[in-house]
């Protein structure tokens, strides 16, 4: 089932066009993998499937629906998309718990103790029940994102986005990071991500997606993309990654 | 040295000097909270207002911020009159300081919530919420602990310059001063008393705040790890 679907999305910064014309569909559980160059789109067509950008032609839907443009209110679109950044982005002055439950109780209007008890299940899903009362400043890089990532689970979202989550951290604290989502696509968690991890978008993805030049250049299984790819641009780019 | 000391002769004026200090404490409490209220809206509105509303707000920002205090002081009490707004003396003074404090504060969070990153602005709205609701939550107490030790000083100072308040028949501390050295001629003395007193209250005031901080902006504590 198709749950997200992209059609014909330009996007241009002034003169600069970073998206000439974007076709995805995602399907419900599906992990799809968005590599390439930096500067070729990625994170811009990440950033307009939950309008952080808003796209400058064509149509995007979630479940059938309509999510640009003035289709969705904010708080309906943050139930259906979720977000995880690459710096964090938690709110220092609150903490774990506080971060974990805001939007849930402002946004949702959901009670305090219904919201404590949901933060405290995706805290713990991502192993990090113990920090609940700590502030981000406590934790270590790797420990920050496993919030950031509770905390846009706690809006029981559709779909959860992650743009290059990993390259602001140390090196080893990239694996728990890379662990909670993988757990999270096992549990059937649709999930698109930017990244930078070929071996984590290799062993994990369902599809790869390669953007060059605000454009799909190339997609399909992980194993066809990285074993035999087509284009010469491709080529080049795992050549020099891998 | 012909000049002897002598403390005692303000004795009988005790109950003045009280009254005086305690009209200053609650003038400066009450402002320094509204003010500060005010200048939250204000800054808000500054940045995000409708265009006539932000042109409103950075006309009486810069009008406060660019006439001595005195004069706004006088114009709320004796030339309001003139358009047939009667207002008593004490509560002129609570307007004047209140939209003075708020003015000078409203540019200093200005500052503060300018220095917010994009990043958190963002999370904010990825997780949906709206531009009010990101302020209350995210941007706020982050600016303020930004631009604490700016805000101190400017609450200070608009305690020190609530002296002025004297000049319109408040009977604040300075009044208290003037009216006992007009019966006793011991100006040194009573002035001398005020002073001390007022450096008091300063040094009151910053450890409040102080404290008051650290309750508010527990979370940076942690920082250095």
């Amino acid at each position: 089932m198709t749950l997200v679907c992209v059609k014909n999305v330009h996007k241009a910064f002034g003169d600069l066009e970073v998206l000439k014309g974007i076709d995805l569909e995602v399907g419900q559980g599906e992990v799809v993998a968005i590599i390439g160059r930096s500067g070729s789109g990625k994170s811009t067509l990440l950033r307009c499937l939950n309008q952080l950008e808003k796209h400058d032609r064509g149509a995007i839907t979630i479940a059938d629906k309509r999510l640009d443009g003035e289709a969705m209110s904010p708080k309906e679109l943050s139930e259906n998309v979720g977000m995880v950044f690459q710096s964090f982005n938690l709110f220092p002055h609150k903490t774990v718990g506080e971060n974990v439950c805001l939007a849930p109780v402002v946004v949702r209007g959901e009670s305090r103790a219904s919201a404590e008890k949901v933060a405290r299940e995706v805290l713990a899903k991502v192993g990090l029940s113990d920090k609940y009362d700590s502030y981000p400043a406590q934790l270590s890089g790797g420990q920050q994102q496993r919030v950031a990532i509770a905390r846009a689970l706690a809006m029981r979202p559709k779909v959860l986005l992650c743009d290059e989550v990993t390259s602001a951290l140390d090196p080893e604290l990239v694996g728990e990071v890379l662990r909670v989502l993988e757990a999270l696509a096992a549990e059937g968690m649709t999930l698109i991500l930017v990244t930078h991890e070929m071996g984590f978008a290799r062993d994990v993805a369902d599809r790869v997606v390669f953007m060059h030049q605000g454009r799909i250049h190339e997609a399909g299984p992980p194993a066809d993309l990285f074993g035999n790819p087509q284009t010469a641009e491709l080529k080049q780019f795992i050549s020099a990654v891998l | 040295m012909g000049v002897t000391l002598d403390f005692l002769t303000l004795l009988p004026y005790a109950s003045e000097l009280v009254r005086g200090l305690t009209t200053t404490v609650i003038l400066t409490v009450v402002t320094t909270l509204t003010g500060i209220a005010l200048a939250v809206v204000v800054a808000y509105l500054r940045l995000h207002g409708r265009s006539w509303t932000r042109f409103c707000m950075g006309s009486y920002v810069e009008v406060t911020r660019n006439t001595p205090f005195i004069v706004q002081l006088f114009f709320i009490f004796f030339g309001l009159p003139g358009l047939g707004i009667q207002i008593d003396a004490i509560t002129a003074a609570f307007l004047a300081m209140t939209l003075n404090l708020a003015a000078y504060s409203a540019e200093i969070l200005r500052a503060g919530i300018g220095a917010t990153a994009q990043g958190q602005l963002e999370a904010a709205r990825a997780l949906g919420m709206t531009r009010l609701q990101s302020y209350r939550h995210v941007v706020l107490i982050p600016a303020f602990a930004r631009v604490y030790p700016a805000l101190i000083s400017q609450s200070v100072i608009v305690m020190l310059g609530s002296a002025v308040v004297s000049q319109i028949s408040v009977f604040d501390l300075t009044y208290a001063a003037n009216f006992i050295q007009s019966r006793n001629f011991r100006s040194f003395e009573v002035y001398l008393v005020i002073t001390l007193a007022y450096l008091l209250l300063a040094f009151v005031m910053r450890r409040v705040f102080m404290l008051a901080g650290n309750r508010l902006f527990a979370y940076q504590q942690g920082e250095s790890r």
